[in-house]
């Protein structure tokens, strides 16, 4: 198992977010996290990426134990993410975006960057390639050198994908990354997701968008009032009558 | 596209070029005494201000307390010169040193506050520095100040400073810079981008802000320092709250996130004072005019507000 998370809870005041949730990710596959809203999917990914902690339970990473430890630990050990509300570095360019991804593959002390010692420009001119490659694979190589707020939200979606992979996760969890976005879009999104998967990355993808899910991912897990209600392959879980009541039953009545 | 790309650091040369022709050549300007005293002022401002805007243009943190680090830099080199006889070549690193450690173990508990008590909690340590230089008679020689030895023996004049304080400013320029074109200012200004997606990438947020925190503070004490020598004497006025509001104001007029921005600000804002005086009593009301109007018009401040528009005007002309 590449992650393995038992019974975590997370409450906020007095209501529980999660309750007793254990997920365990195997290596290489896209595997999915669905769930009506409110469910508690972001909370998973906010807790597997170590921007909260849980109130109990455990993490491990490849047999790393990182319950409790600070968002950059969670990325060190090769954790990488999305956001669902954009977080971009609206203050750099897009090409600097992804250079800033590339931060953990950089070591760059103080005195070498105050002096600018000439390994460093190596280094930089070999990020700044890095980084207009990525750019390159999601289709933004055109962009490089705009300000990031002159995007449009689909080109930011994946403006996100390409600095999270720039930092070269083992896992990459993706909170929302076809919301907002065309059909055309969407597409172009899947195609990233399975080219990333075919690399040996391991994909956790947080989506409303079923026929993204069924059509990327090989496991699903479905959440439900902060609770696991149900995982296993696509096709079997968009079956399960417990998932339909809750899942496609709340958003029938919900429209 | 990436040979593009790859033109930019060198291209950034220019306006550290440009600065170091523009500080050569200003003296040819300068009729007088009086007018290099000025010149030296808004040097040593604007090495405070190179370094504070490394931690509030950058890194997004507030700090209304550099006065703070400014005065200790210049009473720990004025009382170990003064008091213990120490060469200025040893005094002022001795006493920057002292200046980092007391940065950094404030900055540890501090740095955890955002907004309006980080604001509060610098205020705090600047005005406690300023109490103290004011109480602690016996070394510092209280409310009435004390008297520095000079740098050397050989040192005196106001062109002879010039020249220091130039080559001092052009050296906390290249550094500023230096620190922000690598992946450790990439990491600043991702603070203050998303602190959320910048801890998502491994930036360690807690130590960044901490060591923009302590280089700031290197920066204003070096300047303090420097000042202490040049002047001769030294009050606890350089520490005083009034001081520390001076110095952010001079950052965000002349530009957050912009090293000349910070240069400009210095400059602007030491020499417009001097030459309001003409108005008399009407020189405060005026330099208030001129700031409101400014922060209105260019919110972002003098120097980025300007490179904007002539981008635009290049992207029009083409």
């Amino acid at each position: 198992m590449l992650l393995r998370a038992r019974s975590l809870d997370k409450r906020f005041g007095g209501v529980a977010a999660l309750e007793a949730v254990d997920v365990a990710f195997e290596r290489g596959a896209v595997h999915a996290v669905i769930g009506p809203n409110g469910a508690g999917k972001t909370t998973l990914i906010n807790l597997l990426s170590g921007i909260y902690r849980p109130d109990s339970g455990s993490i491990s990473f490849q047999n790393q134990d990182l319950t409790g430890k600070p968002p950059h630990e969670f990325a060190a050990a090769g954790i990488s993410r999305t956001f669902q509300n954009l977080q971009v570095f609206f203050n750099m360019t897009v090409l600097e975006n992804v250079m800033t991804g590339r931060w953990l593959h950089e070591r760059c002390s103080l005195a070498c960057a105050l002096l600018r010692l000439p390994s460093l420009a190596r280094a930089e001119r070999a990020c700044r390639e890095a980084a207009a490659a990525l750019l390159d694979t999601v289709g933004l190589a055109r962009w490089a050198d705009a300000r990031a707020d002159n995007l449009p939200y689909g080109a930011l979606k994946r403006l996100e994908i390409a600095r999270a992979l720039a930092a070269e996760p083992r896992l990459l969890l993706l909170d929302e990354p076809a919301a907002g976005l065309n059909p055309s879009e969407t597409r172009e999104i899947d195609e990233l997701i399975r080219r990333t998967a075919a690399r040996g990355v391991t994909v956790v993808l947080v989506e409303h968008n079923m026929k993204l899910v069924m059509e990327v991912s090989q496991h699903v897990i479905v959440l439900d009032y902060g609770r696991k209600l149900a995982e296993g392959e696509p096709r079997a879980v968009s079956r399960d009558p417990r998932v339909i009541e809750a899942y496609l039953g709340a958003e029938a009545c919900s429209t | 596209m990436a040979s593009s790309a790859g033109a930019r650091p060198s291209a950034s040369r220019t306006p550290l070029l440009a600065l170091a022709i523009l500080i050569a050549a200003l003296p040819l300007a300068l009729p007088n005494n009086y007018t290099y005293e000025i010149a030296i002022l808004v040097g040593l401002n604007a090495i405070v201000c190179v370094g504070l805007n490394l931690l509030i243009g950058y890194a997004g943190q507030i700090s209304l307390g550099h006065a703070g680090f400014f005065g200790l830099g210049a009473y720990g080199s004025a009382i170990l010169a003064a008091r213990g006889g120490w060469p200025a070549s040893i005094s002022i690193p001795v006493s920057l040193i002292g200046v980092a450690l007391l940065a950094w173990a404030i900055g540890r508990p501090i740095l955890r506050l955002k907004g309006h008590a980080l604001a509060m909690a610098t205020l705090g340590f600047g005005i406690i520095v300023s109490i103290v230089l004011a109480t602690e008679d016996r070394y510092t020689g209280g409310p009435d100040g004390m008297a520095v030895p000079p740098l050397a023996s050989f040192i005196s004049g106001e062109k002879t400073w010039y020249w220091i304080v130039a080559a001092a400013l052009i050296a906390a320029v290249w550094l500023a810079r230096n620190l922000i074109e690598s992946p450790r200012g990439r990491a600043l200004r991702a603070l203050h981008g998303s602190e959320v997606a910048a801890g998502a990438l491994g930036i360690d947020a807690a130590a960044h802000k901490l060591s923009a925190f302590v280089i700031s503070a290197l920066f204003a004490a070096a300047a303090g320092a420097l000042s202490a020598h040049y002047a001769g004497f030294i009050t606890p006025g350089k520490a005083s709250f009034l001081h520390s509001i001076e110095l952010v104001t001079m950052v965000v007029f002349g530009g957050m996130a912009s090293t000349f921005g910070a240069v400009v600000g210095a400059a602007v804002l030491t020499t417009l004072p001097q030459l309001l005086t003409v108005f008399k009593e009407y020189e405060m009301v005026l330099l208030g005019a001129v700031m409101m109007l400014t922060m209105i018009f260019m919110p972002r401040g003098l120097v980025p507000t300007l490179e904007r528009a002539f981008a635009a005007a290049r992207q029009i002309s083409r």
